[in-house]
């Protein structure tokens, strides 16, 4: 299926991320979005309210996050494609919902364009200490999708891409922006529509008699229906059997738990997003993401300057998290720099999968600012060393 | 139903057949999910005799049962959702209301109700309640008031009157409470009546005449809760809840609202308060969106199609 032509405004723009972000929601077909206000995510919601009403579609300013976050999901149970935007608090009102979207497989998209934290924080400036929040920030198990752009045309292209998967997965997906990225304007290039495709919802074709809201297809994910079709279904955040019923049945607990987690699987090795540069004959790889894979760039090409052979594994799927890529380059470099714009979050994952074959740096940074790249740079050549 | 009938309420503990568990000749079962009986609710409990209400009254609203929709909060009521055979949803603590909001503007020809507790709905959930009564926002929203958190055993919320013993306040409650009935006016609600459990005629006329009415309306039912909140306030069984409530209560339509606070065991105020026409969110943005946009205003389509 392909984009449908009056959400995509074809043509080569000059965007900042969270403009281009937007557009990336129009093309994938978003009809609906729920918001309230906060920097320095703002634009993407301002853009829609702007834009919405001559595509054909509804942008609704909430009380808060939490009703922001939830009015998406009853949008989506009535058959839109929807998303949200925030930032930092706004993330951290939002968890509860990112749980029943989990547990509800409630296909939608959560657009964090991070900042410093904790709490206020440093509301216009950049951090990217949100990414083991992305993850587990809601209590219990479950799984999401997080994706990280370092470029508006990848603002646009990704999100592009959030919106698929999510249909296909039926979980939330997290674009985790950054303040940088969603600021920075430059060159966005959006496609015709039919270049542009899209996944469509898995609506079922059973009958309501056969039809079960949570028996999983082959791929361990159900089929979906909306609201005033006729299957009178029901949806609940408790844990359900196959029919969407209750059960305090702990085997009913463990096999939807478990699936939930499983679905996701072929998306932490084949499918994972990455993007690898120069590693053919890397010693020291950076592991980076978001716009702290920008000044990587710099830092490496600064380092193969000085002889070091020097390569960029970025991540732009962070959860579920490419390990076996990670596995199979820690079995032939020297070391692993891992610079972000926290205290040290993916880094942890990066020694995880290393399990010791490697050597693992951690390059971490408070926020407010990005690397110097020479900061990067001192890391690779002692990691080099 | 006439008006005459409405002042004669029948008592569910006198008439089996408004008890939904009753058996496989209720008329009530074609809007319940059998299958999910027996339910959870404690004998004598009011919020089975609110549903037998409503089944009632999707009954003789003639609405196309497929087009409408129940949204619940979490609590006893929030089970409501569960056992109506409807397209139905549970959502979290507090957000059945913005869950519904936009259940609704992405699916406009649904009739959605919200069915949820007093302490879902006005503490945890209150903000949404405002502004979804302020934006005129065509949902229903029943509220079953059992002045107490009854799910976990029967804490003080902001419903629950001065004086009430619960498991929070074991001295009394000293803090006011809201007057729900009053909040929604004020909020902008297009309809607001109170019933009680005892006056299941005049509420499932209530619940058909809202399935009907555009915008913003609300109902709040006074509802016993025999097993926390009677007990601790030796206020006796179901059956006492119901001579309580008969007693007690004046049926006042067209009451102003500010007068109609609750109290531990004063007089309770019932009727429809509030029934005017607002335009209601989907109006007032069609409105406003061709008056600025004109021919460019694309009417908003926000289901997503088959691949
Ligand atoms: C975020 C959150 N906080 C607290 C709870 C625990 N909780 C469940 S039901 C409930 C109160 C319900 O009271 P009410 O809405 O009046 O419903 P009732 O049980 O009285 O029908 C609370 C506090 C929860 N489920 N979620
Ligand atoms: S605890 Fe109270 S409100 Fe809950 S089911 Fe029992 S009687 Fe009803
Ligand atoms: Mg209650």
């Amino acid at each position: 299926m392909h984009a449908d032509p009056k959400g995509v405004l074809t043509g080569v723009h000059f965007l900042d991320g969270d403009h281009a972000c937007c557009e990336g929601t129009l093309a994938a077909g978003a009809r609906f979005a729920a918001g309230y206000p906060i920097t320095p995510s703002t634009e993407v919601v301002e853009r829609f309210a702007w834009r919405i009403p001559t595509v054909g579609g509804i942008f609704i300013q909430m009380e808060d996050e939490l009703a922001a976050s939830i009015a998406i999901q009853g949008a989506v149970w009535g058959g839109a494609k929807a998303f949200t935007v925030t930032s930092g608090p706004g993330f951290s009102l939002m968890m509860e919902h990112i749980g029943y979207a989990a547990i509800t497989e409630t296909p939608c998209v959560f657009v964090n364009v991070q900042r410093g934290g904790p709490s206020t924080g440093l509301p216009t400036l950049p951090a990217q200490a949100d990414m083991m929040q992305a993850k587990w920030g809601s209590h219990g198990d479950y799984s999401i999708i997080a994706l990280c752009p370092n470029s508006p045309q990848e603002c646009f292209d990704l999100t592009v891409t959030g919106f698929n998967l999510a249909e296909e997965f039926r979980v939330p997906v997290m674009m985790m922006l950054d303040e940088c990225v969603g600021h920075m304007t430059e060159k966005v290039i959006i496609p015709e529509s039919d270049q542009i495709a899209i996944t469509p919802r898995r609506f079922t074709h059973e009958s309501p008699e056969e039809f079960r809201l949570f028996k999983p297809k082959e791929d361990l994910v159900p089929d979906m229906v909306k609201a005033g079709d006729g299957y009178r279904f029901h949806v609940t955040g408790l844990t359900h059997d196959e029919r969407g019923y209750p059960s305090m049945n702990v085997e009913t607990q463990d096999r939807l738990v478990r699936r939930m987690q499983d679905k996701l699987k072929p998306f932490s090795n084949g499918r994972a997003l990455f993007e690898a540069v120069d590693l053919d004959d890397a010693e020291v790889v950076v592991v980076s993401y978001g716009i702290t894979s920008r000044v990587a760039q710099r830092a490496t090409q600064m380092a193969r300057a000085q002889g070091v052979r020097a390569g960029i594994f970025r991540i732009i799927s962070a959860w579920p998290f490419p390990e076996q890529h990670i596995r199979d380059l820690a079995g032939r470099v020297k070391a692993f720099v891992v610079p972000e714009l926290n205290l040290g979050q993916m880094v942890h994952e990066v020694e995880r999968h290393t399990a010791g074959r490697a050597k693992v740096i951690s390059v971490p940074h408070a926020g407010g600012s990005v690397h110097k790249p020479e900061v990067i740079l001192k890391a690779i050549l002692e990691a080099a060393r | 139903m006439s008006e005459a009938m409405l002042d004669t309420p029948l008592d569910p503990a006198l008439d089996p057949t408004l008890d939904p568990m009753n058996n496989a000749t209720n008329p009530v079962e074609p809007f319940l999910r059998m299958d999910r009986m027996p339910h959870i609710w404690c004998p004598g409990c009011g919020i089975g005799t609110t549903v037998n209400c409503f089944a009632r009254a999707l009954e003789s609203s003639k609405l196309d049962l497929n087009k409408v929709a129940i949204v619940s909060g979490i609590g006893c009521t929030g089970r409501v959702a569960g056992y109506a055979n409807l397209d139905s949803f549970h959502t979290t603590h507090g957000r059945a209301i913005p869950f519904a909001t936009g259940l609704k503007l992405s699916n406009p020809e649904l009739q959605v109700v919200v069915y949820s507790g007093d302490g879902d709905l006005f503490a945890i959930g209150g903000n949404h309640f405002i502004h979804a009564a302020r934006r005129n926002m065509d949902i229903k929203v029943i509220c079953v008031n059992n002045l107490t958190y009854a799910m976990t055993g029967g804490q003080t919320g902001p419903a629950t009157p001065t004086e009430v013993i619960s498991a929070t306040s074991p001295y009394g409650v000293f803090e006011p409470s809201f007057n729900l009935v009053q909040l929604a006016e004020a909020a902008g609600a297009s309809y607001v009546a109170r019933w009680t459990t005892y006056h299941v005629k005049q509420l499932a006329r209530s619940m058909e005449e809202v399935l009907h009415k555009k915008g913003f309306c609300f109902i709040e039912v006074l509802s016993p809760c025999p097993t926390l909140y009677q007990r601790r306030n030796k206020m006796g069984d179901g059956l006492d809840a119901m001579k309580f409530y008969k007693e007690v209560s004046k049926v006042r339509n067209g009451a102003s609202t500010g007068e109609c606070a609750l109290t531990k065991s004063g007089e309770i105020v019932v009727g429809k308060f509030v029934d005017r026409d607002r335009p209601d969110y989907m109006e007032l943005l069609n409105r406003q969106m061709t008056a600025t946009l004109g021919e460019r205003y694309a009417t908003p389509e926000v289901t997503c199609s088959e691949g």
